[in-house]
């Protein structure tokens, strides 16, 4: 112990020799975050990635949000209206919109970042194909005119995660959809700190303080945006075990998403709480539909047939409390789940896999699943899918890769013995797939469509229904079938959800909003 | 002298430009595509082609290698594809916490190595020689990420005397930076006071049977004195030749060290650069690490001179 005494002597000294340089915590309420990943690309407009997004949300602001009823409900607009017929939709802002350099938020601004976003994202891409024009009325209104049927125009407008419509000054959504912006000024309750951002280090916010937030409660992406700290940082910690370390060492006050190996150390630990900051998320097995043997449909349904998902699950997650089963395509608790799912079950159907092997003709062409061995959030599944397929009568051949080089792969086209593929797992958040729609490997146009590259018309038509529908019910009746198609066509299967488990210093820590995207507002520190 | 040092600094030109051809092609030749690590999971093909073609990655690569040269001759060293920021502006911003935790590392293994060696070489073959190298090869052996863990658990959980994680620069005081490099460079000190106190006994003991140390011996001089002055400065040369490979076999250890303690640095760096296939930065980096360890080479092939005074070039 004496050891013990003399470096504390010694680290004493040091600190005297530092002291007279205040630290910021004494002096403001400072919230220490881990983000799931380092923060490398500061436009979300510009990548999909969920980090970029909830930096987004930070410090940008939506036209609307989503409760956490999944509802819709307006956020920077302060009325709106359509005409009956849902062609002609008329936007007004709400007050006391101001960006960071405290201009005021007009409609050119609006409509300017609407344009940006409808070159890049897949469902904002559809909502200007539909548009006849969109135009300012006056500083604070604006009105949109539509040549087609779209009945998701508030869904697009409040879509909370891939690329979500955020409002930018209209100088920096200028910016061509294919560049990165290089102004980072938004409307939203936090000011990101450009001159204190360090790549791989941290990322900085502070409160805005002429933020207007709305007068009803936070829940999910709408509400009132109440910042309750005075400065946020990113803390980058990529090694699971020094997470654990840093917030038991009261380092850090949050992980955003606790790595299923930390859990158990995590739950045991008395310090430490754990919240439901983003809800569920959900894994798949996507098949490459273009090129052998998953081009012949029977042969795909077969490999999903081979899907047991609690085998699946168990291996990846390791503890029951992380993860549930679900055969729908659609979360469990959204408005689209549904358990009419064709012939799929989530549960393995190895006979009648091997039966339909033997009447698709299958010449045992091997199936190259592709495995990111690096990749901690996925790197389970692939050996479970492979014995798997295997016992359904497949010839697997499971090649090991970094997750980089899989992403890579998965948009080579040749085929999978000459570099290609037949099958990858990947995750999704839920905000992905509440709606076909939003969900994006869910394609039947071919070549044009999401790795795998499915071509199926049938399933095409369906979604161009769903988005033509008019109302709820109608909706939902699509929905369903467009879940039963992408089984019948064998686009891919659910593999089950997991809890994307936030831990939080027990006692500094409260006010946590769940929302569909990792956001800060809202939440307290003692 | 002077020759040799011209032409020793003439030659690092070529050197770093085949490392440069080599890490270009490497990158390039790997699997993986950046274009599909910026776009995200959920993009269209479209879009991937078009990032692509925006980075510059459907060039010939001739162009592309081309269009690297003329970054480098200017000394921006290219532009990271994910960061958007020059690449010597990065290794700008994670420099200091790699070359402080280097240095301190380097200060505290000489400082306890040498000493180490030389009182084992003193006690050659005695119970304390014995138990000092059982010692440096159980330093040697251990993993720097298990030593790192180890000391992490009763330094700053168990005793709290130490944070967890981080780097506290030297602006923000001299007890935030002690005491964030304190751990991490006594981690990678074990095992290079393991390496340099085995060389430096070997070195001592082999000079301590030379005629020139019976004859220092035989003129009454002092044990500590035949042990500093006369057998620890002739044996200096394989010493210092270890510490120069030391600092090599560090810039992979830090790699292993930052991440363990989530030091911002150039090894934290490399590895996301590597992981997301950040071709300029991958580049930038290996190409300064490579120029650190001809620059390294350089001063001890000249420490020899001063060392050792029969060596001429």
């Amino acid at each position: 112990m004496a050891i013990r005494y003399v470096l504390a002597a010694f680290l004493f000294g040091a600190l005297v020799a530092g002291a007279g340089h205040p630290s910021l915590a004494q002096e403001t309420k400072v919230l220490r975050v881990v983000p799931q990943s380092d923060l490398k690309i500061l436009d979300p407009i510009w990548t999909t990635a969920f980090v970029t997004r909830n930096h987004g949300y930070a410090i940008y602001d939506t036209l609307f949000g989503v409760d956490a009823e999944g509802k819709v409900r307006p956020q920077m607009v302060g009325e709106y209206s359509s005409s009956p017929d849902h062609m002609k939709w008329s936007f007004t802002l709400r007050e006391g919109l101001h960006f960071h350099d405290g201009k005021p938020v007009t409609s050119a601004d609006v409509i300017q970042s609407l344009k940006r976003w409808g070159e890049r994202d897949s469902l904002g891409q559809r909502l200007f194909a539909a548009m006849e024009n969109i135009e300012a009325k006056s500083d604070t209104t604006f009105e949109m005119a539509l040549k087609q049927p779209f009945g998701l125009v508030l869904e697009a407008l409040s879509k909370p995660a891939s690329v979500p419509p955020f409002i930018m000054p209209k100088s920096v959504a200028e910016t061509p959809s294919d560049k990165q912006i290089d102004s980072y000024i938004g409307s939203g309750p936090f000011i990101f700190k450009v001159d204190e951002y360090r790549p791989g280090e941290r990322v900085v916010y502070v409160k805005n303080t002429k933020y207007v937030p709305r007068n009803e409660p936070a829940s999910g992406t709408a509400g009132g945006k109440v910042v309750k700290v005075d400065r946020m940082e990113w803390v980058i910690l990529t090694d699971a075990q020094t997470q654990t370390n840093a917030i038991t060492n009261g380092e850090v006050d949050l992980i955003e998403w606790v790595p299923a190996d930390q859990y158990l150390a995590l739950k045991n630990n008395p310090k430490i709480d754990f919240a439901n900051l983003v809800p569920k998320g959900s894994f798949a097995l996507h098949l490459n539909r273009l090129v052998p043997p998953f081009n012949n449909v029977k042969i795909a349904q077969a490999a999903l047939m081979a899907v047991s998902q609690e085998a699946l699950m168990r291996a990846q997650m390791v503890h029951k409390d992380l993860y549930n089963t679900n055969a729908s395509i659609y979360p469990t608790g959204t408005p689209y789940n549904s358990d009419k799912t064709s012939f799929f079950t989530g549960k393995p159907q190895l006979e009648k896999a091997r039966a339909l092997l033997k009447e698709a003709g299958y010449q045992n062409e091997p199936v190259v699943l592709l495995y990111p061995a690096n990749f901690a959030v996925l790197n389970k599944f692939p050996p479970v899918m492979a014995a798997l397929l295997k016992q359904a009568g497949f010839n697997v051949d499971m090649q090991s890769m970094d997750w980089p080089t899989l992403v890579a792969r998965r948009a080579m086209k040749n085929l999978s013995t000459q570099g290609g593929w037949s099958a990858f797992i990947t995750g999704w958040n839920i905000p992905d797939n509440v709606n076909p729609l939003f969900y994006a490997p869910i394609t039947g146009n071919g070549q044009k469509g999401w790795f795998g590259w499915t071509t199926d018309e049938r399933l095409e038509t369906l979604k161009g229904e769903f988005l033509a529908a008019d109302s709820e019910d109608q909706r939902k009746a699509l929905a369903v079938s467009i879940q039963e198609r992408v089984y019948d066509a064998a686009v891919l299967a659910p593999l089950g959800e997991y809890k994307q488990l936030t831990a939080i210093r027990k006692e500094a820590i409260g006010g946590i909003v769940t929302s569909p995207v990792g956001v800060f507002w809202g939440i307290t520190k003692n | 002298m002077l020759s040799f040092l011209v032409r020793r600094i003439v030659a690092i030109v070529p050197v770093l430009f085949v490392v440069a051809l080599i890490v270009f092609m490497m990158t390039r030749f790997a699997p993986g595509d950046p274009a599909a690590a910026i776009v995200g999971n959920d993009a269209s093909a479209a879009n991937l082609e078009r990032v692509r073609s925006n980075l510059g990655l459907n060039d010939p690569l001739p162009v592309q290698f081309g269009r690297w040269g003329w970054q480098l001759v200017h000394g921006t060293l290219g532009e990271s594809f994910f960061l958007k920021k020059p690449v010597s502006e990065l290794i700008g911003q994670r420099i200091e916490p790699t070359f402080a935790l280097t240095v301190m590392t380097l200060l505290m293994t000489v400082l306890i190595a040498i000493p180490l060696g030389v009182v084992a070489a003193w006690r050659h073959g005695g119970w304390l020689d014995r138990m000092l190298m059982g010692l440096s090869a159980l330093g040697f052996s251990v993993p720097a990420f298990v030593i790192g863990y180890v000391l992490i658990w009763i330094f700053a959980l168990r005793w709290q005397l130490l944070p967890v994680q981080g780097y506290g620069r030297i602006s923000d005081g001299i007890g935030p930076w002690l005491s964030h490099l304190i751990l991490p460079a006594t981690t990678l000190s074990i095992i290079y006071v393991a390496l340099i106190a085995r060389v430096t006994r070997a070195a001592v003991a082999e000079a301590m049977t030379e005629d020139y140390i019976r004859t220092a011996r035989a003129k009454g001089i002092s044990e500590t004195r035949v042990l500093i002055r006369h057998a620890l400065v002739n044996a200096a040369v394989p010493i210092v030749t270890v510490i120069g490979i030391g600092v090599a076999l560090l810039i992979g250890g830090v790699v292993v060290t930052e991440s363990v303690f989530a030091i911002p640095g150039l090894g934290s760096l490399t590895v996301d650069a590597v992981l997301s296939r950040d071709f300029p930065l991958i580049q930038g980096i290996t190409l300064l690490f490579s120029a650190v360890y001809v620059g390294v080479n350089l001063m001890v092939d000249i420490s020899y001179l001063v060392l050792d005074p029969r060596i001429r070039y």
